[in-house]
């Protein structure tokens, strides 16, 4: 990075545990244990994890939308909006909604759940956006339609009802819901998992522009490295609860500085390209009893009896670029890259 | 006859609607094909939802008659009507696996109920040890074994676990044909590539077929013989797998293409729409059209 | 299942409550084996004496030790709700779980017969087989026609849960293992009706309890056999109230209050054990 961005968001040491007990069982699930991170302005950064890694309890956390069994052991979340600081685990209900919507702004992946299905999509934007923005009803109006405009919608979905629109439209509409009142941060949260690969292009495509026009922060979270690839300006990998490997994109995709991630990367197969892919063995840990020292031990090659009782600290390889590995040094990209066909991202892209 | 399954000019169409003005969709429409016995491969089927594959699938699964045409297995027709001992003889000879691993298996009760079911009905074992060995047998085809597997339960296995045990359970009865229906797209991506390694392995090791049926053109073009792009019903380009998918000639297939996205791109992203694919699409479908044959032996729909 | 038993009594109050009422009402009940007089004796002991530590729960105008003869009374009362829960389950499970997997026209012609047997009015039916039956309508030949009336809203519940397991790919799976449709029914989809079949077991225990003592209090079943309605069918003969004797009619009432408390209690309380949304509510989500 050549200038220092100023961080939106900074998450540090955050420990968030299920603890659960009903009818005599006791269980505690580590879901986010120990994660430290910082997401810059007008970036988007990727965060990638297997189901049950808990990716989700941390996005929860970050949205404030934590609800027991989960709780938030230690550490803290902050979010920084032009210099007003909250930290919406610990703020008031009052101070969290102030900023919910208008500065701190989500995108889910199932579109019904945003949208009211008895009610006109005119009217759900009226539901989200009216009161945040606090503006006369005619210039709302207009503003609405001018946001739509801009990401290509036509006005006139505003007068249908959800289940009059197609699941790719439906999304787009959500994401215009998420930004009409222009947020500085997005969560995104598997916004195009549902869909069609010709629509999720679409869909990542729109994203990518609203970001780009807003300057505002997207946290994007998916499971498809691919989709990662290529929307993203930076990527973490969660593994087991625990943050892996961070870096910007480019450099985390062709010199993968963990184990983990450079099998997931080299796992995925492409068009064009008919050598035979590894498989990982093993499987991911069981979080209410996750494995001593590296939790990716287990199910790694290079794994020496450190790693078996030794917790790796993550560790600045430069560049932004760290991981919480010992043998860094043994990791080799297991496939080569191809050349990028267009660099239209140029601007959040490394050198 | 030496084809294991022709489906022969297959449409179904579903009614939708009340009382009056009932209405037609048109799930698959005029679909051919057949699958040799002499030479097991991996026939894939393409599309997106709504494309009619997993239409295409239940009615080969005799889950589902067609409207017309018909489809023949060994040579005779299948019939969604036949006795129990008939339905039987069918499912020796072809098994599914499911889309999701997890919903499988029934959570309330040991996994490996289904496989000493499955060995008890088609192999007509009647002996504990035989059946044990029938199932361990087909517990190393995908690389686990019995003791592994038994008496265990659906949430004590990890998805990419029991689809294993899933695809080992279909091998107990030495099926020649596997129908897979998105088997890896609930499977996490760490453990997807041992499921689509393991499906090559049963067509190259064990001679068994395959119709994998896939959003995903990627692992399509890594595992596939043979392919069929389809869209909203029609077959638009089917042929040789790599051939097809290196250099996809309909606009649809190609469209297709260029919506996957690539690793190769990572940091630069491009994720313009191919617009004008999606106009000329739009433009095709309204015309007739017909499949004609190229050289390469691929199948392809032009307008007529 | 024992486990989950003593997790339920040390964590919800309901269910302690519960078992606490129906154990009292279950052990006095069973006292009757002991009773020292037959229950279709009377002059056994002085008449309408109130409670006293001889006769704990006094006397009757007809001689009747009121402890022993209510024991005999709760016991036919549990006994004939008891039967009615059990037949009655058995048909709602079995047609619920055809019409719910085979469905078709197996499914039509089922629910066919169900829905008669929701229209048909029960009281009057049951007056009329009292007038045909006389004093052959003896406990057990009443629970069956309960039985026979208490199935079709349980039945068609299965059935809605029959229906969505029948599309799980598991059912489907099952298939494909070659199980037989009698056993995917009864061991694959059996096993996630069963709650939903204790719970509505008591439900059934309460309306088939109820309509015993209605049909009891109005003399429309056999008098001479003792159950909880006769008892007080007998107290009201007597003009308990008027004349004073009311532990004749405030214990017997009491207790049947306690047994339907406690199977209300029973019935709530498995149904949150069952839904998990509830347990966690109750965990201060």
């Amino acid at each position: 990075m050549a200038e220092q961005k100023q961080d939106v968001l900074q998450v540090r040491n955050l420990k968030a545990y299920y603890q659960m007990a009903y009818f005599g069982v006791e269980r505690e699930v580590r879901a986010v244990d120990d994660i430290t991170m910082s997401i810059h302005e007008n970036e988007v950064y990727g965060i990638a994890g297997e189901s049950s890694s808990g990716k989700t309890s941390f996005i929860k956390v970050l949205a404030a939308a934590i609800r027991p069994p989960l709780r938030v052991v230690d550490g803290e979340v902050e979010f920084n909006f032009g210099g007003q600081k909250i930290d919406p685990n610990k703020a008031s209900k009052e101070e969290v909604d102030a900023i919910r919507w208008s500065k701190l702004s989500y995108i889910m992946q199932g579109s019904m759940s945003v949208l009211n299905p008895v009610r006109k999509i005119g009217r759900s934007f009226e539901d989200f956006a009216f009161k945040p923005m606090g503006l006369p009803r005619a210039e709302f109006n207009s503003r609405v339609a001018a946001h739509l405009e801009r990401l290509k919608l036509s006005p006139n979905v505003l007068n249908a009802y959800p289940h009059e629109l197609s699941g790719g439209m439906r999304q787009r509409v959500t994401i215009a819901l998420a930004t009409v009142c222009q947020p500085q941060f997005i969560i995104a949260d598997e916004p195009t998992t549902a869909l069609d690969v010709v629509v999720q292009k679409d869909v990542l495509s729109m994203i990518r522009t609203v970001q780009q026009e807003m300057r505002a922060s997207v946290i994007f979270v998916t499971h498809d490295m691919s989709v990662h690839a290529n929307i993203t300006d930076r990527v973490g990998i969660i593994y087991a609860g625990r943050l892996v490997e961070e870096g910007p994109t480019r450099q985390l995709f062709a010199q993968p500085k963990h184990p983990y991630t450079a099998h997931l990367v080299a796992s995925l197969p492409r068009i064009g390209d008919t050598r035979e892919r590894p498989a990982l063995e093993g499987r991911p840990p069981n979080l209410s009893d996750p494995p001593k020292g590296c939790r990716f031990h287990p199910r790694c090659p290079l794994a020496t009896d450190r790693c078996k009782q030794e917790n790796p600290p993550l560790v600045d390889m430069g560049e932004g670029h760290r991981v919480a590995c010992f043998h860094t040094d043994k990791v080799k990209p297991l496939i080569e890259l191809g050349q990028p066909k267009v660099t239209r991202m140029a601007e959040g892209a490394p050198a | 006859m030496n084809d294991i399954l022709e489906v022969r000019n297959v449409t179904k169409r579903f009614g939708m609607g009340g009382v009056f003005g009932r209405n037609h969709i048109t799930a698959v429409n005029d679909v051919s094909f057949t699958i040799e016995a002499e030479k097991p491969e991996i026939f894939t089927i393409v599309g997106e939802s709504g494309s009619g594959k997993t239409t295409l699938a239940r009615m080969i699964l005799r889950l589902e008659t067609p409207s017309e045409g018909e489809i023949l297995f060994h040579g005779t027709r299948v019939d969604l009507r036949a006795s129990r001992a008939e339905r039987l003889k069918f499912m020796h000879e072809v098994q599914p696996v499911f889309q999701n691993p997890f919903e499988a298996f029934n959570p309330l009760k040991e996994v490996d109920r289904y496989l000493i079911s499955t060995a008890r009905t088609f192999l007509k074992l009647t002996k504990q040890s035989d059946i044990e060995q029938a199932m361990d047998d087909a517990l190393q085809k995908v690389g686990l074994s019995y003791a592994e597997v038994k008496g265990r339960f659906a949430h004590e296995l990890s998805g990419g676990q029991l689809q294993r045990v899933s695809i080992a359970r279909a091998l107990i009865c030495n099926p020649t044909l596997l129908i897979a229906d998105e088997p890896v797209s609930m499977v996490d991506a760490s453990l997807r590539m041992a499921i689509v390694n393991l499906l090559k392995s049963l067509r190259d090791d064990f001679g068994v077929s395959v119709i994998y049926i896939t959003h995903d053109l990627a692992t399509a073009y890594y595992i596939a013989d043979r392919i069929i792009i389809m869209q909203k019903g029609d077959v638009v380009e089917m042929g040789p797998a790599r051939a097809v998918l290196d250099n996809p000639e309909h606009p649809y297939a190609r469209l297709l293409k260029e919506s996957v996205l690539s690793i190769d791109d990572a940091g630069y992203g491009d994720l313009d729409p191919a617009t004008e694919l999606m106009d000329q699409i739009n433009k095709d479908r309204t015309g007739r059209t017909k499949m004609v044959t190229r050289d390469d032996g691929r199948l392809v729909r032009v307008a007529e | 299942m024992f486990k989950v038993v003593a997790d339920l009594i040390r964590y919800n109050i309901e269910f302690t409550i519960g078992v606490i009422l129906l154990t009292i009402v279950i052990v006095f009940a069973l006292l009757s084996f002991f009773s020292p007089y037959s229950p279709e004796m009377i002059y056994v002991v002085i008449p309408d004496q109130p409670p006293s530590a001889q006769y704990w729960f006094g006397t009757n105008s007809r001689g009747q030790d009121l402890f022993w003869n209510l024991s005999f009374a709760f016991r036919n009362t549990l006994f004939f709700g008891l039967t009615v829960a059990v037949l009655s389950r058995i048909i709602s499970i079995t047609v619920g779980l055809l019409a719910g997997y085979l469905g078709g026209w197996v499914d039509r012609g089922l629910m066919f017969f169900n829905d008669i047997f929701v229209a048909i009015p029960i009281f009057p039916i049951l007056i009329l087989f009292y007038f045909v039956l006389r004093s052959d309508l003896d406990t057990f030949r009443l629970a069956l026609i309960m039985a026979c009336l208490g199935w079709p809203f349980d039945a068609r519940l299965i059935r809605s849960v029959a229906i969505g397991l029948r599309s799980r790919e598991f059912t489907r799976h099952a298939v494909f293992a070659g199980m037989s449709p009698s056993r995917i029914m009864f061991q694959e989809h059996l096993p996630y009706v069963m709650p939903i079949v204790f719970s509505t077991a008591m439900a059934n225990m309460i309306w088939s309890i109820g309509f015993e003592v209605t049909l009891g209090v109005l003399g429309f079943t056999n008098i001479n056999i003792p159950t909880v309605g006769t008892t007080i069918y007998w107290a009201n003969n007597h003009s308990a109230m008027v004349v004073g004797t009311w532990w004749w009619i405030i214990i017997p009432v009491t207790l049947i209050v306690m047994t339907f408390l406690g199977l209300f209690l029973l019935a709530i309380s498995m149904n949150e054990y069952i839904d998990p949304r509830s347990r966690l509510r109750r965990m201060g989500g």
